[in-house]
């Protein structure tokens, strides 16, 4: 009796050694060879994203240079280049700041560079507001925290854009969004919508919205809205961010810009001179 | 057979109430079926034929759709040398002015809710509130 005791604790304590050592030996053995098939792609994928990361991307990448020095003391020229961007995307005005839809807007300095303080700010920075509007940031937090695909970035041109059919409302990327670029239609926007541009559609209730960078002018040839709003005063540059020949290349090269809170490493394409 | 003279009738009466659709489809004039009211501009071509029209112009919509949003691909649509850009508002209803003739007859009557209406503008709405320049 006592020796087959003794028999059964021996083995069982085998099977539970082996039982629970299996998982590991088998990790080990078998790791190469799960490598080479299933995990390869994805590994070579993450690979070459992170040897990528300084690297500016490539293709178009749009972007805009808002030029503050020729705003500052013209309130007007703000009010233009929103009025035209809410005109262009029969954008409704709602009186309670909370219902705002907001493409384009304006804000003050602390708003809009919260990570730019100064002891003492420049008279510029006190008195003026600023143009802000979504960055089609190269990095777009929206984008990852959308669960229907609904807000993406159009890889042709750097647009992030939003495909209204898909929304479901869930304010995930307003939550995402760092800047602020992004607005909720509690009511429907019809009955406040000004005007109607028989060209674009509105949005109903219950989605998310902002600003398309006006793909619609752009396959129209023309520039958006905003920027031929102020056209006059030059005040600002639209461009492909990736082409060194092109216009907003040189106003970059030639002057010093910011952009909004960089160092959340979403890498906007809008930039200002202040 | 007991009661020939109550079942026979009976059963007569029975067949005839279960086919009555039947015979009511066959008699009756003046199907309900929609007749949809052409482009008021006098525009007899689309983008393709009047029945592949009718059967598929939900998903040219759809390709549309994705084209458009997804892909950045707004190069217009060439039949016949007439340009159509990609769209809703800028393609049909450019000729399709009259919406609740065209779009909702049919609709209506095979009782389907496209949403598009949600967010697009019709021609009639559009006009209500016009730019004024």
């Amino acid at each position: 009796m006592d020796k087959q005791r003794r028999k059964f604790l021996k083995v069982a304590g085998a099977t539970a050694l082996a039982g629970i050592s299996a998982p590991a030996v088998v990790k080990l053995t078998a790791s190469d060879a799960l490598a080479s098939s299933e995990h390869a792609a994805p590994a070579a994928d993450a690979h070459e994203g992170a040897n990528g990361h300084g690297d500016a991307p490539k293709g178009i990448r749009l972007g805009l240079v808002i030029d503050m020095r020729k705003l500052y003391g013209k309130p007007e020229l703000l009010d233009k280049a929103v009025a035209a961007c809410n005109k262009a995307h029969n954008i409704p005005h709602f009186d309670n700041k909370k219902d705002e839809i907001k493409w384009i807007w304006k804000a003050p300095f602390e708003n809009v560079f919260p990570e730019h303080s100064q002891y003492h700010p420049a008279d510029t920075a006190k008195d003026n507001d600023f143009l802000v509007l979504c960055n089609h940031c190269d990095e777009p937090p929206c984008v990852r925290v959308c669960p229907t695909k609904a807000t993406f970035k159009i890889e042709a041109n750097g647009i992030i854009a939003m495909d209204y059919h898909r929304c479901i409302g869930c304010r995930f990327c307003m939550m995402g969004c760092p800047y602020g670029a992004r607005s909720f239609n509690w009511f429907d926007p019809r009955p406040h919508v000004k005007e109607f541009n028989p060209e674009f559609p509105t949005r109903m209730r219950g989605v998310v919205e902002k600003c398309n960078f006006c793909g619609e002018r752009l396959a129209k040839g023309l520039e958006p809205a905003c920027v031929e709003a102020v056209k006059e005063d030059e005040a600002i540059t639209f461009g492909d961010l990736n082409d060194p020949e092109s216009e907003i290349r040189k106003v970059l090269a030639e002057n010093t810009t910011i952009q909004r809170k960089p160092s959340l490493g979403t890498k906007p394409s809008v930039f200002y001179i202040v | 057979m007991y009661n020939k003279g109550t079942i026979i009738p009976g059963l007569a009466i029975f067949v005839l109430i279960v086919t009555s659709p039947l015979w009511l489809n066959a008699f009756m004039t003046g199907s309900t079926v929609p007749k949809v009211e052409l482009p008021p501009g006098g525009e007899t071509k689309c983008i393709a034929s009047a029945t592949v029209m009718r059967s598929s112009h939900m998903q040219i919509l759809n390709e549309w759709r994705d084209d458009v949003l997804r892909d950045a691909n707004r190069i217009a649509v060439t039949v016949d040398g007439k340009e159509y850009r990609k769209g809703l508002q800028m393609a049909c209803m450019e000729c399709h002015t009259n919406k609740e003739k065209f779009c909702d007859a049919c609709h209506e009557y095979v009782s389907v809710k496209p949403y598009c209406w949600d967010c697009h503008l019709s021609p009639t709405l559009a006009a209500t509130k016009k730019e004024t320049l």
